[in-house]
């Protein structure tokens, strides 16, 4: 049973880490771009705005178990599958991007306008204000969005478990519930909590770490 | 140094124009200390933020050092930008870098090299006395601290301009002064030319050489702040000024039952007021020798507008008619004006 847990374990990591990661990355600079072409912020562009935030709003709106079964052909296309853990990361990413987009802007969003202009009074690109303001002044703040993208796809990943993606939610629902297994079904359980726990207590301290702003 | 030539800023909106900005014209010489006061809404902010085009015109033309910064494309811009400093109310420093940190900020996005940016911070540090400070972060600094960072960083990149937005109002007293007496003190050692905009006369009265009245998006008053403070014009300079020249008349002095014309026997209530080198002559003992009259000083104040001493006295002069109008033909001879307050009995 252990040796199932732990294989179970490392497969849920597996496919939270790396959607963390690829998410980030697709994310990261969506959020950066639907903040600066705001109206009143360093890239104005009313277009580019409204356009992406339609995407990223439809995007969020479809629920995680639908998201996954729609893009199997994509799924397919990019994996050559549409089952196991690989495939998984696919519509876990899907879903997970636009949310940390959004977590991203409003993060940015909260520093002080006046900081920007400072920035801009003696003479930033946009692209130095994005490097040098933007992303380290809001770096606590966006550590802590990261960290809550996390732990919605320790969720979703046990979802996507269901659907033959692997990891402890597969475990829970094969063993524990299939196979009336009570006890694989509370330890799964006992082991996201911790795993979330754990995810929460370090970006709490990474971000407080980061945060200059109460010394 | 500066030079705006009917510089407009209008805010288009649906609920009606705003004109921030009438067309203003004003010139600032190098080297000095340019002071834009004004009531908030009064235009200040925006008209400061013209000369660095944080705010761009929508009508008129400005010049800084002979460039025309209306003309510019964004790129020249950004760089002629390099050449102004600015300083602001709330600061506005990077609350995730250090003091040494900000005052880099500016020399990296001129990409200069690492030797370099190290020697000009702990330059600047010396400058503004923050030596031993330069790894703290601003949440550990004191406002006053903070806007010597401001300043600090302002600086680091050899302005020849400084434009200062409100940069005293969010400081105490006795902070403000030194914050002032820093930048007289940066005025002086580097020559470089200073715009102070502020709602404070005191600011105004401690370190500005020229001064400017905004009201409603237009300049009402412009002239030596010497002059501005001892002589306003208009009377939102005159409500400015009356505060820290004590225009505002003692209340021992208005309590006094006091008559508009002079009935015999009736004594003249007089305020007069000298400036710098004037305050050395002796007018009153010279008028009592000269006429036959009686003086006694009611109340007395001494004031400094800068550099320069500025004084005000209330005096009550007792003798016949033809003294007493002699005596106040000879003081507005001499220039300390004699404002007559009125007759006591």
């Amino acid at each position: 049973m252990w040796g199932l847990l732990l294989d179970s374990f490392w497969e849920t990591m597996y496919m939270v880490i790396t959607s963390t990661v690829l998410a980030t990355a697709i994310g990261l600079p969506l959020g950066v771009i639907l903040t600066v072409t705001r109206s009143n912020h360093i890239l104005p562009n009313v277009a580019v705005n409204s356009v992406l935030g339609a995407i990223v709003n439809a995007a969020r709106s479809t629920p995680f178990i639908i998201l996954m079964v729609a893009i199997i052909p994509l799924t397919r296309l990019i994996v050559g599958s549409s089952i196991g853990t690989t495939a998984a990361i696919v519509p876990l990413t899907i879903s997970a991007a636009p949310f940390i987009a959004r977590v991203i802007e409003g993060s940015l969003l909260e520093i002080e306008p006046g900081v920007i202009e400072a920035a801009q009074a003696m003479g930033a690109s946009p692209m130095q204000i994005i490097m040098k303001v933007l992303l380290p002044e809001a770096l606590h703040s966006i550590v802590l969005g990261i960290t809550l993208a996390i732990i919605s796809l320790i969720g979703y990943s046990a979802m996507a478990g269901a659907l033959g993606g692997g990891g402890l939610g597969d475990l829970a629902i094969r063993y524990g519930y299939q196979r009336f297994r009570l006890d694989i079904m509370i330890i799964t359980v006992i082991v996201l909590i911790v795993m979330v726990q754990t995810m929460q207590s370090i970006g709490d301290y990474a971000s407080k770490k980061l945060n200059k702003n109460k010394l | 140094m500066i030079k705006l030539e009917n510089v407009e800023k209008t805010y288009f909106s649906k609920a009606g124009d705003v004109h921030a900005l009438k067309p203003v014209s004003l010139e600032v010489q190098q080297g000095e200390i340019f002071g834009i006061i004004g009531l908030s809404g009064a235009g200040k902010s925006t008209l400061v933020r013209c000369i660095n085009m944080l705010e761009k015109p929508t009508g008129g033309k400005v010049f800084v050092d002979g460039e025309e910064m209306t003309a510019m494309t964004e790129e020249e811009l950004r760089h002629a930008r390099q050449t102004i400093g600015m300083i602001f109310q709330h600061f506005n420093l990077l609350a995730s870098r250090t003091v040494r940190q900000n005052i880099a900020f500016p020399l990296e996005i001129q990409g200069k090299d690492k030797a370099y940016i190290a020697k000009r911070v702990e330059e600047m540090l010396e400058l503004v006395q923050l030596e031993g400070r330069g790894d703290y972060y601003p949440s550990q600094l004191s406002g006053g601290q903070k806007q010597r960072v401001g300043i600090a960083r302002a600086l680091a990149s050899d302005p020849k301009v400084l434009l200062c937005d409100e940069a005293t109002s969010a400081l105490d007293p006795a902070t403000t002064k030194s914050i002032l007496e820093l930048l007289k003190e940066i005025n002086k050692k580097l020559g470089l030319t200073i715009v102070m905009i502020t709602h404070q006369m005191e600011v105004v009265k401690q370190i500005c050489d020229r001064v400017a009245v905004i009201e409603n998006g237009v300049i009402v008053e412009e002239g030596s702040m010497i002059n501005v403070f001892t002589n306003p014009q208009h009377p939102t300079t005159k409500s400015f000024t009356a505060a820290v020249t004590n225009a505002e008349l003692p209340e021992m002095v208005k309590q006094m039952n006091l008559k508009q014309e002079y009935t015999p026997g009736t004594k003249l209530i007089t305020r007069i007021s000298f400036i710098g080198d004037l305050a050395g002559e002796p007018i009153i003992s010279g008028m009592v020798k000269k006429f036959d009259v009686d003086v006694s000083i009611l109340y007395g104040n001494i004031d400094q507008l800068k550099d320069t001493a500025y004084g005000t006295l209330i005096l009550e002069v007792s003798g016949d008619e033809t003294a007493l109008r002699a005596a106040h033909a000879y003081l507005q001879d001499k220039g300390v004006k004699g404002e007559v307050i009125g007759f006591e009995s």
